[in-house]
């Protein structure tokens, strides 16, 4: 089983993200997904920042994917997707259909993320025409729902990506939630999201864990974890296993455990915190916020 | 510009097209449509007499056929799309790209409506719909400002349809997953959101508290309006103090921006709430048939008392254009 690296969900600054990139390049991961996904206003780092750490990956032989907004509605914000979409060097991960249009037309192949929304082998099929190598499965769908669809991805040659650790992407708003929740409007937010690592939790006045605000985006509260679980995901069918950053050390420590267990072959994975709270009651097809052993 | 209404039911249905809905949608009574709620929407038989009732007086009826099919449920879709050919519907509301591709190996020429459901935001997903199944009209989603609506409407190869009146969405419809996250089932899925039947009231001490799944989404003090637990409506703690993190419980009520919207090209107001009483039907209609009357033929507005109507019937008695305007963002 192959691994992946998803796109940071959160706004770092420059430095953080290349001190972050730089360690990434001595781990064993095989395919890392870079740039900004939740809001176009973040800017610490331009195209050419990306492509810069693209570069580095590449050489220590990752395979480097450009990830692409998910909720576009400004027209600076397609201009920026076709650039993203004409550099040759990388492939893309299309976000919205926007993205999956763009490339179509520039005859590019793409991956499909995980807000894409793909549940059926019609769908599977007419995406793969349009140039998908690989899908990244909707958060919400679980092991059974895959187990009719996999034959048909085997067929086509799609690869298959599922979310191993980190928050999932749950929703998308206009709105954005860190700039509500600190009394200011959007378009003078002031960049508050820059200060929290991994987003700002929302519990219920009980105490429970329910979401994590991050922009625009809405997250799990929990932290998805099927790391021990990544042998059945491989019997499944599952070709990568998706991290999605939390925290930069955090996030290279799971990085480290998950592959040292595939590359020798150990059903479990050596990583523990009691950091956060964490769950993957989608994969076994119940509520995403339980949590299976 | 055309009035589109909602029927959850028969009933609803004759309500709006009395009313002068320019079109109703409705839903079978399946997972196909994303108001899968028991007790509502259309069997076979009410099918046929709402489609006539409906054709009789020039109104049209549309077909929501936008959840999401997993593979395992797919014949269940496929089917429900071969009865709305058949059976005199004008056109279907559709979300995933596998049924639309599904309708075009069927029909060259059926008029395929974009769901809100399937987000498309921008010119180059609107592009995406129109080139791949030749999709007739697209209702956008809920997140846009009113520049943002006009500036896609006038760049757009196919009709824009927008919501007028009804329950805020405050995520990008299709791309929320926070009700099977919490419940097991979604609006993509099973066409449900905060679904009744994981919601729980307790009462103690005058407090009363609404819980989803066994969360605590809200809790009332005696006297306090309570509102059904919508998970994103609930108030929360967030960083030490307590507030309605995501949204707080309001309707959306686009009337006073409605010239701007004919002006921008927007061919037809949604009103949302199948859910809702042929009375509620009823009464949205009616003021909205005099406000879009009053846009096109400059008859008279609605008065102050009609709009009062519709405040009283907007959850928490009180309403927002939402995304249209930029500071509520």
């Amino acid at each position: 089983m192959k691994t992946s690296l998803a796109a940071v969900p959160y706004f770092w600054t420059k430095q953080v993200y290349q001190d972050f990139y730089q360690q990434v390049t001595d781990t064993d991961i095989d395919t890392v997904y870079l740039g900004e996904t939740v809001c176009s206003k973040r800017r610490s780092m331009t195209l050419q920042d990306w492509m810069e750490i693209g570069n580095l990956l590449a050489n220590k032989g990752k395979q480097v994917v450009l990830s692409t907004m998910t909720l576009l509605e400004a027209e600076s914000e397609l201009n920026y997707l076709k650039k993203i979409v004409q550099q040759g060097d990388f492939l893309i991960e299309a976000n919205d259909m926007s993205a999956i249009q763009v490339s179509n037309q520039a005859s590019r192949p793409f991956v499909a993320g995980n807000a894409i929304n793909i549940y059926n082998n019609q769908s599977l099929n007419l995406f793969n025409k349009l140039g998908m190598t690989r899908w990244n499965i909707p958060v919400e769908l679980g092991q059974e729902d895959l187990k009719p669809v996999i034959p048909k991805a085997q067929e086509l040659g799609v690869e298959f990506e599922y979310q191993v650790y980190g928050r999932m992407p749950l929703a998308y708003s206009a709105r954005c939630f860190t700039a509500r929740h600190h009394d200011l409007p959007k378009d003078r937010c002031q960049f508050k999201c820059k200060d929290d690592v991994e987003g700002i939790a929302v519990t219920t006045r009980e105490g429970d864990s329910f979401a994590q605000i991050n922009g625009i985006q809405t997250q799990s509260g929990k932290v998805s974890n099927l790391l021990n679980h990544w042998q059945k995901l491989e019997a499944t069918g599952i070709d990568y296993a998706r991290i999605v950053p939390v925290a930069p050390e955090t996030t290279l420590e799971v990085i480290r455990a998950l592959t040292d267990a595939i590359n020798n072959n150990q059903a479990t994975v050596d990583f523990t915190d009691n950091t956060r709270e964490y769950c993957n009651g989608y994969w076994f097809q119940m509520a995403g916020l339980e949590m299976i052993a | 510009m055309e009035l589109v209404c909602p029927a959850g039911n028969y009933p609803s249905l004759v309500k709006a097209v009395d009313q002068g809905a320019d079109a109703v949608y409705i839903g079978f009574k399946n997972a196909t449509n994303a108001r899968h709620f028991s007790g509502l929407n259309f069997s076979e038989k009410h099918l046929h007499k709402g489609i006539e009732y409906a054709h009789q007086n020039n109104c049209k009826v549309y077909c929501a056929i936008n959840t999401y099919p997993r593979q395992d449920g797919w014949k269940t879709w496929t089917s429900s799309v071969d009865m709305a050919l058949d059976i005199g519907i004008d056109s279907l509301i559709v979300a995933d790209s596998g049924i639309m591709d599904y309708i075009r190996s069927r029909s060259d020429d059926f008029p395929i409506h974009l769901s809100v459901q399937a987000s498309a935001t921008n010119l180059e997903a609107l592009n995406f719909y129109h080139q791949n199944f030749g999709i007739k009209r697209a209702v956008l989603p809920r997140v846009l400002s009113l520049k943002q609506v006009t500036q896609l409407a006038q760049k757009s190869p196919v009709e824009i349809e927008v919501f007028g009146f009804g329950s805020l969405r405050i995520m990008a419809e299709g791309r929320c997953y926070l009700s099977s996250y919490l419940t097991g089932e979604s609006p993509n899925t099973q066409g449900v959101c905060s679904p009744s039947s994981h919601v729980r009231w307790e009462e103690n001490d005058g407090v009363l508290k609404s819980r989803l799944n066994n969360l605590l989404i809200d809790q009332f003090e005696e006297g306090e309006n309570a509102g059904y637990p919508t998970l994103c409506k609930g108030r929360f703690e967030v960083e030490g103090s307590i507030e309605y993190a995501l949204e707080e419980p309001t309707s959306l009520n686009t009337m006073d921006i409605l010239p701007e919207l004919h002006q921008a090209g927007v061919v037809a107001i949604k009103i949302e709430g199948r859910q809702r009483s042929p009375a509620y039907i009823e009464t949205v209609a009616n003021v909205w048939r005099k406000a879009i009357n009053a846009v096109l033929k400059d008859s008279e507005q609605p008065t102050e008392q009609d709009k009062q109507k519709l405040t009283a019937l907007s959850e928490g008695r009180q309403t927002t254009i939402g995304a249209y305007e930029r500071s509520w963002q």
